[in-house]
């Protein structure tokens, strides 16, 4: 047994100065954490302007995003638009079409809500088999943040609904301010219901990449609906059936029929400790497996963990009651012994529905869905803490 | 739920009262708004016809939205080559990762089902309207009404569900119907999902066994971590020395910099860097920039005109010779299709000469 010289020896920073107040007016992480950022997948798009990359949820801990990681997806890149120069349109069947400054919203009454975002591409690349090896590339297209923002709700009465008449089979058609025009139409009933128009993110403005400075907020649905730079509202008699509602953000069975309108983010929860990015360092004995579950159809009850692939489950600890449409985090404080494990996580919510196998999914889509893989994961723990992305019998 | 601060229940709304109306102040007509009504706020301004008319512009599938005009498969042939085949294909194939507009029928229920706009796009409207709002991609919305027409006329012809002679039109446009109309289903799952689902979980002995079946290491196509991990080490190293150099080291680099770039105004070169922004869709710059839709475009100035190794120009630049300097680039930027008739680059061209002078004081920081 040799003395630790961290502790019998005076270090630096015991005796010297660090950094003083406004070394770094605006922090960012400590240069150790430099690894904990977002990172892309090159082959997967033509080019980084209309692309994805993913959240480090390996490295990420309770269940809010920083900003500055929270996976981005542009399809015209991320545009700069000035407050000063920001104007929101309401339109189309309303009793009197509006325009609001970025001033106007903020005098509207305000709300605050965490929700996560998930991209319905997410775990898209693991339909036809284990493809990308670590939880930030299978699972990476969502973050959890706290919104603060005026209910869509709110704006529409300020235009008045009179002259939409029967509101039951209306629609709100919700545009972006960028080259990329992305638009998606949301039936009335969710209009009216809880979707929020953003403009701050976890208590500061949204960041340029999560469209500064409003954002339309869908809970439960999925992050395509979630229009950045948000500049138009149109009230319509229809669906739109944009671009992004029926060439892409559609589900092709296996019979070549494609499901449209698949907007509900279904429950699913992915271990992201340990995961291929996040090995075991520490050798058997204590061992504290975590990771995240979510549901767009309201709050997770709860999640059970397997370490023999599922042959048997163990119910995990929340670490706080589930909150709707937001990420709930979950630990399995348990014992290594040192052993190959195959583990797995399967979240519950409180509909009642239990995160399906891959197997289950396949059964009833086929394996060319790309959007909406919300499957169980396996990781594969080998004896020197190692992990890799598997498929299991 | 998590509502740290819901909606109040009596917010101060405005009753039945007028009440003035905020304006932005920018447009005196916008003050003759409204009042407030029961449950508003009288906040914002009414929108005026010409601003509705400027921004609503999509169109749905039953018409709604669309403008009159025409354009034939032949004019859609020669805007398509110009504007949109450098990254669709002359045939609407698709180049490399970009989407293929053309081909794929039959292939839905395949197992790499190809899906382009004949093989799997139910309404015609979502093509017009996407072509007109978003297209070409990096110069979008510059197209007219009739261009719009014709380039989704040549896209239909791309897809074999047209005659060359065809002419799409604002009259016409509702008999065109799409081979996969009626390829859709409204969303199931509560149905032929949810309620297999919602049962109560297997905690014991739910498998005989368990094999591994499949490894994502043998596809092996997951981005490296080495680059990063080199990168958090340069870091550290750096931190560790910078204290001392920093003032000296950041002289020294400006003045090697400036130095090289032939006396660049840096503000001018940083302006550049954005205007950039327009052309990276396609073009490269700098260390390890390649040839993508575009040449990449290190050391253009003082660089032969079409000689970029590798690269497969339009026959105009490959057969214009002379070299890019200053002049010629900012001429070929302000207008590349006058520069340049029968040039692939789908670019519109700078308007602002301060951009130019940028752009190209930006290019010729990388020589």
């Amino acid at each position: 047994n040799v003395p630790d010289p961290l502790i019998t020896e005076v270090q630096d920073w015991a005796m010297s100065f660090g950094d003083g107040v406004d070394a770094s007016p605006y922090g960012l992480p400590i240069q150790y954490e430099s690894d904990v950022v977002r990172r892309n997948v090159e082959w997967l798009t033509a080019d980084t302007t209309s692309s994805i990359n993913f959240t480090p949820i390996h490295a990420l801990d309770g269940t809010i995003t920083p900003q500055g990681c929270a996976f981005e997806r542009h399809h015209s890149g991320a545009i700069e638009l000035r407050k000063e120069d920001y104007r929101l349109m309401i339109n189309g069947l309303v009793d009197t079409p509006l325009v609001f400054s970025y001033a106007d919203l903020e005098r509207f009454p305000r709300e605050n809500h965490v929700y996560f975002c998930e991209c319905a591409a997410n775990t898209g690349m693991e339909w036809a088999g284990a493809q990308l090896n670590g939880a930030q590339f299978t699972h990476g297209m969502i973050h959890n943040m706290e919104y603060t923002g005026v209910s869509l709700r709110t704006l529409l009465t300020e235009a008045g609904l009179e002259a939409a008449g029967d509101l039951s089979d209306k629609w709100v058609y919700v545009e972006g301010a960028d080259a990329s025009s992305n638009g998606r139409s949301i039936p009335m009933d969710k209009a009216l219901d809880d979707v929020l128009v953003a403009f701050k993110a976890n208590g500061e403005a949204l960041r340029k990449e999560h469209g500064y400075p409003v954002r339309l907020v869908v809970p439960g649905w999925e992050g395509n609906m979630w229009v950045k730079w948000i500049r138009r509202i149109e009230v319509t008699a229809n669906a739109v059936e944009s671009r992004e509602e029926t060439s892409k953000y559609t589900d092709t069975l296996e019979d070549g029929t494609s499901r449209k309108w698949t907007w509900v983010m279904d429950a699913k929860s992915v271990i992201t400790s340990p995961s291929p990015q996040a090995p075991i360092t520490h050798g058997s004995g204590p061992l504290v497996i975590t990771g995240l579950a979510w549901s767009g159809h309201g709050a997770i009850t709860r999640v059970d963990v397997s370490k023999d692939g599922g042959k048997t489950w163990e119910t995990a600890r929340l670490a706080k009651p589930g909150e709707k449409m937001a990420l709930t985090r979950f630990y399995l404080d348990t014992e290594w012994n040192g052993e190959d494990m195959l583990i797995q996580s399967r979240a519950m919510d409180e509909t009642g529905y239990v995160q399906p196998t891959k197997h289950q999914l396949r059964e009833v889509r086929g394996e060319n869905s790309i959007y909406h893989n919300n499957c169980i994961q396996t990781w594969h723990i080998m004896p020197n803490g190692e992990a890799e992305n598997v498929e299991v019998s | 739920d998590r509502n740290i601060a819901g909606f109040p229940e009596n917010p101060p709304v405005m009753t039945a009262i007028a009440a003035p109306v905020v304006s932005s102040g920018l447009i005196g007509a916008a003050n003759a708004s409204t009042g407030a009504g029961e449950g508003k706020f009288g906040l914002g301004r009414v929108a005026l016809p010409e601003e509705i008319a400027a921004w609503d512009v999509d169109v749905s599938p039953d018409g709604t939205g669309l403008p009159v005009g025409s354009g034939s498969v032949e004019d859609g042939e020669m805007l398509f080559s110009e504007g949109c085949a450098v990254c669709h294909g002359e045939f609407a194939e698709g180049v490399g990762n970009w989407p293929k507009l053309a081909g794929g029928e039959g292939t839905l229920a395949n197992d790499d089902p190809v899906k382009t706009v004949g093989s799997y796009w139910p309404h015609l409207s979502t093509a017009w309207d996407y072509v007109n709002r978003s297209m070409p991609y990096g110069n979008a919305q510059t197209l007219s009404d009739d261009d719009v027409y014709a380039i989704v006329a040549y896209i239909l012809y791309s897809n074999f569900l047209v005659e060359d002679d065809f002419v799409l039109s604002n009259e016409n446009f509702l008999e065109v119907e799409l081979p996969n109309a009626d390829g859709f289903i409204i969303d199931d799952r509560a149905e032929t999902e949810y309620t297999i689902w919602r049962t109560e979980p297997c905690m014991e002995n739910c498998k005989d066994s368990v094999e591994i079946t499949m490894r994502a290491t043998v596809l092996d196509v997951t981005p490296q971590e080495e680059a990063a991990a080199a990168q958090a080490a340069v870091a550290q190293t750096a931190a560790v020395t910078e204290p001392v150099a920093e003032a000296p080291a950041a002289e020294a680099a400006a003045v090697v910099a400036a130095a090289e770039a032939d006396a660049l105004d840096p503000m001018l070169v940083a302006a550049g860097e954005k205007v950039f922004g327009k052309c990276k869709a396609c073009h490269q710059v700098g260390d390890g920039a390649k040839s993508r839709t575009g040449p990449h475009l290190n050391g253009i100035i003082g660089a032969d005109i079409g000689a970029v190794d590798g690269f497969k120009y339009s026959k105009v630049l490959a057969e214009m010779g002379g070299t890019w300097t200053h002049e010629t680039l900012a001429a070929f930027l302000a207008d590349p299709r006058g520069f340049a008739k029968g040039t692939k680059m789908s670019f519109a061209g700078l308007k602002s000469e301060d951009d130019i002078a940028a752009v190209t004081a930006y290019l010729a920081s990388f020589q």
